[in-house]
């Protein structure tokens, strides 16, 4: 493999990567390759895998579609779900047009009943995912993945083997590794990488289908910041980690902000980052249904309740990463998020540690709004 | 040795000048669409040889090339205020198109602050509205709502307050009662917010309606502390800048 020169290239082709993708994809379906299009962290990837699917995320982070979605759907709705039903309804988004099925878990009711609306035009089908992380709820799971199987088995004709999920899970548990050891290097003071940088490889690496290929390319992306680390290009710069909602283009405005006010994201706990990679899937249980249904039913998004897991992650966060403040990002409308700030405010603020709130969508109206709080926000650490 | 601090507001931009001590002057003029020219205008009327650093705020901070250096309005009220009114430990800011409350350390730095960015509503916008529908002028709220009763304005909205009031009116509501009931709306939503930040001691006042008495009054009935303000609370953001330039002026040297 040839090693692009400077780090900004490198990061640049991740990115490019998304627009690629519509090429790559058409591509991929003329080899005779399913795809299967997923929302939310909670879906296990490691059952499409299996049979050898392409995976694709299909949770939409700009404001393109909003006004066609806002013809279906009300628009005091999360951003993020109005897009997500703008592109399928507009078909100008590759993944969602070259999905032959697309896949979504009963986690916030918006998303709920969008896939509803959804499964009127699309093939949808919707795994029930208990909103409660206890042993029924890991049961029930466990059979949805099971269904989800059968299902998959059906539609494509196919059959998946445990090995195949087997596989399929050591396969991602080495790309999660990859993954953490990547972000993992923001743990060093000073940081050797700007959070936009750090952010666009955890978005992009959703986009690359040969799953080992993508892990050894982020594997050697850790090595080569490592070894190009300039310890003064983000000396001084306090240290944020951005928790909340999904963040992605539209939501870059917030680490702009962030960036261009004397500030780096060191950590992100949210859908990209540490909150769906953190945890692996167990390799030992025998039972591969299960495995997965533990480790992905442990997922610590608002969507659960109760929701322990999201505090312990945070406060483990705050010490490895040794952070000086903390930005939440909440979607407009995102009831659980927006809620559950109230906990984790005081999670961050028993710490010490300066915590904001923002809520925000995905225009740009707020961006001057944004700029200034995110600033004194920054003057304030 | 002077320093300059200039606040762009989105309704009016003051400027102050600071020698360590004291104000020596300030300015204040319309922003009307022109920020960076009326930036300039200020920064003209202020600027002499013995001013040695010049800080400049609020949303159109960036547009002054002079600036040495730039600071959130946020930052700059805080200090401004704890200037003018030592022994205050928080701000509420009632702006001409967003209201902020601020919480200070001992130092009188920001320890906390939250803003409301999203809408006009309980903004200097809210009041200009009230003004022009009652046909009542600004600056003779305090007398136009003295021994009023006020009737009760339910909507937050600054649209749909507007249709409330015209309703009211229609009803032959008198125009006092109707404007204090505004001012109160308006107060009891600021009040929730500077509860938020949890004040304790007392509260500095700032913004364009801090002149008025009856918006002190009816702020410190709804948060339950005392509200103080000044006769330059409205310079507090360009008092606050120029303050810190000072500082900066001498860590400079």
């Amino acid at each position: 493999m040839e090693l692009i020169k400077t780090l900004p290239a490198v990061f640049e082709e991740f990115s490019e990567q998304r627009k690629k993708s519509f090429i790559t994809a058409l591509e991929l379906k003329e080899k005779g390759i399913p795809f299967v299009g997923g929302f939310c962290t909670y879906l296990p990837k490691e059952i499409p895998m299996a049979m050898g699917a392409c995976m694709v995320g299909l949770c939409s982070k700009t404001g393109e579609t909003i006004p066609d979605a806002e013809k279906h759907l009300p628009r005091n709705l999360c951003p993020l779900i109005k897009s997500s039903y703008g592109f399928a309804l507009t078909d100008k988004c590759p993944f969602f047009y070259f999905s032959d099925l697309i896949v979504g878990e009963t986690t916030c009711d918006g998303k709920k009943k969008m896939y509803e609306m959804l499964a009127e035009f699309k093939p949808v089908h919707v795994m029930e995912l208990p909103n409660r992380q206890s042993e029924m709820g890991v049961q029930l799971y466990k059979e949805e993945i099971k269904k989800f199987k059968a299902v998959l088995e059906e539609k494509f004709g196919v059959t998946i083997t445990e090995d195949d999920i087997r596989k399929a899970i050591h396969t991602n548990n080495e790309q999660r590794e990859a993954l953490k050891a990547f972000y993992g290097l923001q743990k060093m003071d000073p940081p050797p990488m700007g959070g936009l940088d750090m952010h666009k490889v955890l978005d992009g690496v959703q986009f690359r289908f040969d799953i080992p290929k993508a892990t050894e390319d982020i594997k050697a992306l850790t090595q080569k910041v490592l070894d190009e680390y300039d310890p003064k290009k983000y000396e001084g710069r306090k240290r944020i980690l951005i928790t909340g909602s999904p963040i992605g283009c539209s939501t870059e405005k917030i680490v702009n902000a962030i960036e261009n006010n004397g500030g780096v994201v060191v950590c992100y706990e949210n859908c990209g980052g540490a909150r769906s990679v953190d945890e692996l899937v167990d390799e030992t249980n025998p039972d591969v249904y299960e495995a997965l249904a533990k480790r992905y039913i442990n997922i610590p998004c608002s969507c659960m309740s109760p929701n322990p897991g999201r505090p312990v992650l945070m406060e483990r966060l705050l010490e490895e990463y040794k952070i000086d403040g903390v930005i939440e990002v909440v979607l407009q409308a995102c009831h659980t998020f927006n809620v559950e700030s109230y906990t984790i405010k005081k999670c961050v603020t028993e710490k010490n540690i300066p915590y904001m709130f923002i809520e925000t969508d995905y225009s740009s109206t707020d961006a001057g709004q944004v700029n200034t709080r995110v600033g004194a926000f920054m003057e304030m650490l | 040795m002077l320093t300059l601090g200039i606040d762009c507001g989105s309704t009016t931009t003051k400027g102050a000048l600071f020698d360590g001590e004291k104000i020596v002057k300030t300015v204040i003029t319309a922003t009307a669409a022109r920020p960076k020219e009326k930036m300039q205008w200020v920064y003209d009327q202020l600027m002499n040889d013995d001013v040695k650093f010049v800080v400049s705020t609020g949303y159109g901070r960036d547009l002054l090339p002079q600036a040495d250096k730039k600071i959130t309005e946020i930052t700059c009220h805080g200090k401004g205020a704890a200037f003018l009114s030592p022994g205050i430990d928080s701000v509420v800011d009632i702006g001409g198109q967003d209201c902020k409350a601020i919480l200070l350390d001992r130092y009188n730095n920001i320890a906390d602050f939250m803003m409301n960015d999203k809408c006009a509503a309980g903004t200097g916008r809210f009041i200009e509205m009230m003004s022009r529908i009652l046909d009542c002028p600004i600056d003779d709220i305090d007398e136009f709502t003295e021994g009023k009763s006020p009737v009760e304005i339910s909507s937050m909205c600054t649209v749909f307050a507007e249709s409330e009031i015209i309703s009211l009116l229609a009803e032959g509501i008198d125009r006092g009662d109707i404007a204090l009931g505004v001012i109160r709306s308006i107060c009891r939503r600021t009040s929730f917010f500077a509860q938020k930040i949890r004040s304790e001691q007392a509260v500095f006042f700032s913004g364009g309606l801090a002149r008025f008495e009856v918006f002190r009054k009816t702020l410190e009935e709804f948060i339950g502390l005392p509200v103080r303000t000044h006769p330059q609370s409205q310079f507090a953001g360009a008092i606050g800048a120029a303050v810190i330039g000072y500082d900066m002026a001498n860590r400079k040297k």
